[in-house]
């Protein structure tokens, strides 16, 4: 099931399979949605009608909803950007003989959860000044005794946790799919390589469990990408209204 | 060669940990994305963008022609109407004219016909009595030549003095006059 690299680029510091993936996602990701909105009509074509579905979603469902007023549209680009990014690398890992999610690898996820950080506390800033810190961490309306103990919470979980569950929740969904779908694919050649035929039975039973894990791991990286960039979407709304907060 | 080894077996290590990240993937990662994001904001959400606001545009201009068009249809029915109303107005007008007209053509009819009928009236009223007048002129000279002729034959004289016998007629005739004159009253 799961092919070797396609070429001996495995080395540590050399141009792995991953990179080549994740140029050549952003190549994808940048000829459908040029070609899809490059002949803009008012009543589309099936390109066209694909491609403003997979943005309006984006902008809509995501941006719309969850960040809303009229400041919304300027957020579009990213979280469009980090949807699509991330839901390509993804689903690489559920095309044959590519099979491999670019967050598997831990790097790429630091990378994007590092930018969005950077993003919603400078937008934080921006939008309330250096008070923003004061209103990200003191919550209102709590009493003074308890304070010593929520504004240290609040630090911890907002500006210190918040990225790396952000991060890791990606790379870790990735990576264990990633684990499942090799080690079914290992265990059935192993079975299936036994003498006693009974054994070999066996790996029918595993192929069916692997295929249904596959399935799973399918939704999950569809999903991942969905919760990835939703969280960006409340992270900016929670920088941009922190003092209703 | 256990230097190797072990630097091998660390490095090893360190690629087995899964949370310590490939510095170059990371690279690959920010350059790729920079990428894609820069595309997206340069041209995928403006062109997005505008086609959404364009057909936003086009099904509000629709309604907004749609409206003005039954705006349009309803101010023609009410011009038809207008309209409509106006003829039939017209036509009992013209109607309540014609009508009047004609009456007034009737009675300047019935007006010169009666004036006409007065006239031949009178006209025969006046040739009656001139006739009448001649008639009782001739009658008158007849009467007496007759009335003298016969008192003269059963007289046996001839009253040939016209003078005289004028004077007789005359006479007789005023007192026929009077004697009328009485029954009339």
């Amino acid at each position: 099931m799961h092919l070797p690299a396609i070429l001996p680029w495995g080395a540590a510091d050399g141009f792995s399979k991953q990179m080549l993936l994740v140029i050549l996602s952003v190549v994808i990701i940048a000829t459908f949605f040029v070609l899809a909105a490059r002949k803009q009509q008012l009543v589309p074509g099936k390109l066209q009608f694909a491609g403003e579905a997979a943005y309006g979603f984006v902008r809509n469902s995501i941006a719309k909803d969850i960040i809303g007023g009229r400041d919304f549209i300027k957020y579009v680009p990213l979280l469009f950007s980090l949807f699509f990014f991330i839901l390509v690398n993804n689903i690489y890992g559920a095309i044959p003989v590519i099979q491999l999610p670019s967050f598997s690898h831990v790097g790429g996820a630091y990378v994007l959860a590092a930018i969005v950080y950077v993003t919603w506390i400078g937008i934080g800033i921006k939008k309330n000044g250096l008070r923003y810190f004061k209103l990200a961490t003191v919550p209102s309306g709590v009493p003074v005794y308890i304070l010593p103990i929520v504004i240290p919470i609040e630090i911890i979980s907002n500006f210190l946790v918040r990225p790396v569950t952000h991060s890791l929740r990606l790379f870790a969904t990735m990576l264990a799919g990633h684990l499942i779908v090799m080690i079914a694919g290992s265990g059935i050649e192993y079975l299936v390589m036994q003498e006693n035929v009974l054994l070999k039975g066996t790996s029918v039973l595993v192929l069916a469990g692997a295929i249904a894990m596959y399935m799973l791991e399918a939704l999950i990286m569809a999903l991942q990408a969905y919760v990835f960039t939703l969280l960006t979407a409340i992270y900016i709304e929670g920088a941009l209204h922190a003092d209703s907060h | 060669m256990n230097q190797l080894i072990i630097s091998a077996a660390t490095e090893g290590a360190a690629a087995a940990n899964p949370l310590v990240p490939n510095v170059w993937e990371m690279g690959v990662v920010l350059a790729g994305f920079a990428v894609l994001f820069f595309i997206v904001v340069k041209f995928v959400v403006p062109m997005f963008e505008k086609t959404f606001a364009e057909r936003a545009e086009a099904i509000e201009g629709g309604i907004a022609k749609a409206e003005k068009a039954q705006a349009e249809a309803s101010a023609a029915l009410e011009e038809y109407k207008q309209q409509l109303t106006d003829a039939r107005a017209e036509a009992n007008r013209i109607r309540e004219e014609a009508r009047a007209e004609g009456a007034q053509i009737l009675a300047e009819l019935k007006e010169k016909a009666a004036a006409e009928s007065a006239r031949i009236t009178a006209q025969a009223h006046v040739q009656i009595e001139s006739e009448r007048q001649a008639a009782v002129v001739s009658l008158r000279s007849e009467v007496g030549t007759l009335a003298t002729t016969l008192a003269g034959r059963i007289v046996g004289e001839t009253l040939e003095d016209d003078a005289r016998a004028a004077r007789v007629v005359d006479r007789f005739l005023a007192d026929l006059e009077t004697q009328n004159a009485g029954v009339a009253k």
